[in-house]
């Protein structure tokens, strides 16, 4: 019972979805990628509250928190994503540029 | 959980094999349908390194949430918009990967660095509560104020993405495209 695979693959989950937000240009995706990360950052969290933590259980509590904004930020970004859809006809990052300049 | 430490290390290591390539292919696949799959066997298998973490109520938290709530919404997503927009994905530039995999790989480095030199102070014996107890005294107790906030603004996200997603519903605007494909053919207004 260590800690550190979890850790580990608790930080792949982080780069690998930073990596999936740099390059994709699908926003669908996009989100996607975040979610990876966001679940990353939660099982850090659940990992130190288990191992660390273990009377307090706050890390736990943090991961809730982590798991309703998540919810609240996929509803919202995939809503702006239809309409976007909606009125550009396209869902490429790089012809969105109307707030560039 | 009461199960033997070589079945919960070989179980834990299989997990994040599987978890790991499941995150490689949600970013690298072409399809963005079989990308959004594997996301849902990502967040499941995160939800079972959750159990095996004695963080019960989070993994059945995060089947509800995660697997059931949105994934399917980016499925959803995913269908009600045109696959055929995705054949650009490839499109990213060859300085964009290039730099973002040097980002993300800076990023791994300092990590792994991190983790494995920190003498982490892990106490031999676990303690195996329940821990839903702690966590109903916490989310009642000093993360009351929080929990409410929390609770305002999924309201506040509710809202916001009914009138988001809303369709302006004057006569003109109401026939367009996405209407016809959405409606079946028999059904009349």
């Amino acid at each position: 019972m260590i800690l550190e695979p979890y850790l580990l693959v608790a930080a792949s989950l982080f780069c690998i979805g930073l990596y999936g937000i740099l390059t994709s240009r699908n926003v669908v995706r996009v989100l996607m990628s975040l979610e990876l990360m966001l679940n990353g950052v939660n099982l850090n969290f659940v990992t130190f509250s288990s191992f660390l933590d273990p009377y307090e259980l706050k890390g736990q509590v943090f991961a809730i928190f982590v798991m309703a904004i998540a919810a609240a930020e996929a509803a919202i970004g995939l809503a702006i994503v239809l309409a976007i859809y909606r009125n550009r006809d396209s869902v490429d990052l790089e012809e969105f540029n109307i707030l560039k300049w | 959980m009461t199960i033997s430490e070589t079945t919960q290390t070989l179980v834990t290591n299989v997990l994040e094999v599987g978890i790991l390539t499941g995150a490689l292919g949600v970013i690298l696949l072409p399809s963005i349908v079989y990308a959004a799959f594997l996301l849902g066997g990502v967040l499941g298998g995160v939800a079972c390194l959750y159990i095996l973490l004695n963080a019960d109520f989070l993994g059945a938290a995060q089947l509800l949430i995660y697997v059931g709530a949105i994934n399917i919404l980016i499925l959803f997503a995913i269908m009600l918009i045109n696959p055929q927009t995705d054949s650009s994905r490839e499109g990213a530039s060859r300085l964009t990967s290039v730099s973002a995999a040097g980002v993300s790989g800076l990023l791994a480095v300092g990590f792994l660095q991190v983790i494995l030199q920190t003498p982490w102070a892990t106490p031999s014996i676990r303690i195996e509560a329940n821990p839903l107890p702690i966590l109903g005294g916490h989310l009642f107790g000093d993360f009351l104020l929080p929990f409410e906030l929390i609770s305002v603004l999924l309201l506040v996200a509710l809202i916001g993405a009914i009138v988001l997603a809303r369709r302006e519903t004057q006569f003109g605007t109401l026939g367009q495209d996405t209407d016809m494909i959405a409606r079946p053919k028999g059904e009349s207004k």
